[in-house]
């Protein structure tokens, strides 16, 4: 977690507090917000992302569904439809599978679809990601499925900023917007400005400045790749940490502009590699900017495997520290 | 054997030409695309006409109507008009989704119709969303969803009868049951062909209706609707119907006999309401002749509307993936 500088006063908080401080803000402001989701009421969430706001906001604007994935995005998206602004909450991607139509048939589509005239004003949240062995049913990382879909806009918060600041936009956004908080983060700590407030959520930001290669990477990856960054750092490789936060539309001419710098380019991605969000990036930076290249752009992705429950299968299969700086070693120094 | 109940001449010639204008706007949509103006796919209303005409003249303009692919019916009843459907079919930005959409996506915000759906049961969900925000908004609006039986065997039918029962929201669940889902037979998809014991078991009140009787429809849409409206929760209400030609225009429709079909075809809805009405001395022929050319020249003029339409440049392409805002 980085946090920038600031006058302001500082407070200790944590991701998963700065998520609910978002929320909060969110119902307080307009009173058209409303969070629905699986046991996101007295039970607090599966995350306990919304521990609190039962009681303090009650059950009409805290509402509990039924285990319906379908049925509660598509509410969710016809409550957008008649004037409101839901935000919902779905308790892992693995589950959002069970309301991918209605996302993807329904949100992504109905602006187009109807000319124009139906846009989508909604709000998805959803936990994405390994490392709690939560085995292969809890565990995935499917960001880039959504980041294929023309008609969303995929956000990523990794930092405490942004999870306190990208809410807000988000609902400002007329068309469907997704957020993926990643479960390995909520309990991530650290200090936010006791005024801190929206953040852009248009462009990708660079988390650590460095002339040696470019690390780009997002979500869960992120604290990772900064460790990275200082072991790299120790033995004299400057890495520049790119966290992209907005997975589409995707920032290119942040990427482009560190790789003309540094000609190297690592990505970090928890996807599997097969269609990746990396491969992605990788086909972007070499259709645009090939020349300036000093090596091929090089990928740290998970295994292609389900993830697996135990403890070191699981870190096996995802990015590591160790991997990320093996990659950025063989992308700076070569085989030698 | 039909058992109508009592109608007035205005009412009975309303229906009927209703009816009488989905139909022949679908057999010249035929033609049309035998023509190869109209493409992609074309599913056709014709034989189930009574439903939508029976149920939609019980709606306010602020309240929501959510159909399925088979939807020109329903479009034309709720009052998008036939000039902006022909041309949707036409693929012209003067369609009623600027050609974006077609046949299986009419939408048309003016008339809360929020189309359309090519997804069996997708609308579902969606309905129960409007009926939320009614509700959290304090407005007495209704949202009829029409689907048809083989979306009962949908998660989402089952998904949102339980969420909307137990939010308690403004929604009829309008049940067309053609007794096929595409060409499978109701007695080969589903273990429970009592449609409305399903609603009910999500404490739904639900009733089933002669979707061939255009005047048993409306009585039941109308008391469907006031149910609805005063608070009590979604109803659901099956309407028993056939489709006399194919699911779609690719379909040889190898799966029905044609004696079936020619059994229902005696039930046409058009046909036994003219029936009726003739009888009671409420419908003359000079009042088919009249209601016949109106149509017409009402259809003549659509096609026009439609020929004359212009194509989207194709550097509009990528609009409408996001909405656009004003710049500030």
């Amino acid at each position: 977690m980085t946090a920038a500088p600031a006058p302001a006063q500082q407070v200790k908080t944590t991701y998963r507090e700065a998520l609910r401080a978002a929320i909060r803000d969110a119902m307080t402001r307009d009173e058209r917000v409303f969070l629905m989701g699986e046991d996101v009421g007295p039970y607090g969430g599966g995350f306990g992302v919304s521990l609190g706001l039962y009681e303090e906001f009650g059950p009409e604007r805290i509402r509990d569904t039924p285990l319906s994935e379908s049925a509660f995005v598509g509410a969710g998206i016809g409550a957008a439809l008649g004037g409101m602004r839901p935000i919902v909450e779905i308790m892992t991607v693995n589950f959002s599978m069970l309301a991918l139509d209605q996302i993807v048939n329904t949100a992504a589509s109905l602006l187009h679809m109807s000319g124009g005239q139906f846009n989508v004003p909604l709000v998805i949240r959803m936990t994405t990601g390994a490392g709690r062995q939560l085995a292969a049913q809890h565990s995935h990382s499917l960001e880039n499925w959504y980041a294929h879909v023309p008609g969303l806009r995929v956000l990523a918060p990794a930092t405490l900023e942004d999870a306190r600041g990208m809410l807000w936009p988000a609902l400002l956004d007329p068309d469907p917007v997704v957020i993926f908080e990643h479960g390995s983060l909520y309990n991530e700590g650290g200090e936010l400005a006791a005024d801190a407030g929206d953040v852009d959520i248009e462009r990708a930001a660079v988390r650590r400045a460095g002339d040696d290669v470019t690390v780009v990477t997002y979500s869960g990856s992120l604290p990772k790749a900064l460790e990275a960054a200082d072991q790299l750092a120790a033995d004299g490789v400057a890495a520049e940490v790119i966290d992209l936060r907005v997975l589409r539309p995707l920032d290119d001419a942040a990427l482009l502009a560190s790789v003309r710098r540094t000609h190297r380019m690592v990505v970090v991605d928890e996807g599997w590699r097969s269609g990746s969000l990396a491969g992605e990036i990788a086909a972007r930076v070499t259709e645009e900017a090939f020349y300036d290249l000093e090596v091929p752009v090089a990928r740290v992705c998970s295994a292609e495997v389900p993830i697996p429950y135990a403890r070191h299968l699981e870190l096996a299969a995802i990015p590591s520290v160790e991997r990320i700086v093996a990659a950025v070693r063989e992308v700076v120094h070569g085989h030698g | 054997m039909t058992t109508m109940t009592a109608v007035d001449r205005e009412t009975g010639l309303a229906l009927y030409r209703a009816m009488l204008r989905v139909r022949r706007f679908e057999e010249r949509c035929v033609q049309l695309y035998s023509a190869a103006r109209i493409r992609g796919f074309l599913h056709l209303y014709i034989g189930e006409e009574a439903v939508a005409v029976g149920v939609l003249p019980h709606l306010r303009d602020d309240d929501a109507v959510v159909a399925t692919y088979r939807e020109h019916g329903q479009a034309l009843v709720r009052g998008v008009p036939m000039d902006s459907i022909m041309a949707e079919m036409f693929g012209k930005v003067e369609g009623c989704s600027r050609g974006r959409g077609g046949s299986m996506h009419l939408f048309d915000a003016d008339h809360r119709f929020y189309g359309g759906n090519g997804i069996v049961g997708g609308g579902l969900p969606l309905a129960v969303g409007l009926a939320l925000a009614d509700r959290m908004q304090g407005r007495d609006r209704v949202t009829v969803c029409f689907f048809g039986e083989g979306a009962m065997a949908e998660g989402e039918f089952h998904e949102s009868l339980n969420l909307a029962a137990l939010w308690k929201l403004p929604v009829l669940f309008l049940c067309e049951n053609n007794l096929y889902a595409m060409g499978t037979a109701l007695e080969r998809s589903e273990s429970e062909t009592n449609l409305p014991l399903k609603a009910a078991s999500y404490e739904v009140p639900a009733w089933t209706v002669d979707g061939m009787d255009v005047l048993a429809v409306n009585e039941a849409a109308a008391r469907a609707v006031e149910l609805v409206r005063d608070g009590g929760g979604p109803v659901f209400l099956e309407a028993r119907t056939y489709r006399f030609r194919a699911h779609s225009m690719y379909d040889p429709d190898r799966y029905r006999e044609k004696a079936e079909i020619e059994q229902w075809r005696q039930r046409d809805p058009i046909l036994l309401l003219g029936e009726r009405l003739t009888a009671d001395g409420l419908l003359t022929d000079a009042d088919i002749e009249a209601a016949e050319q109106d149509i017409t020249t009402e259809i003549d003029a659509a096609v026009a509307f439609a020929e004359a339409g212009t194509d989207e440049p194709v550097d509009q392409l990528l609009r409408f993936v996001h909405t656009e805002r004003e710049q500030s």
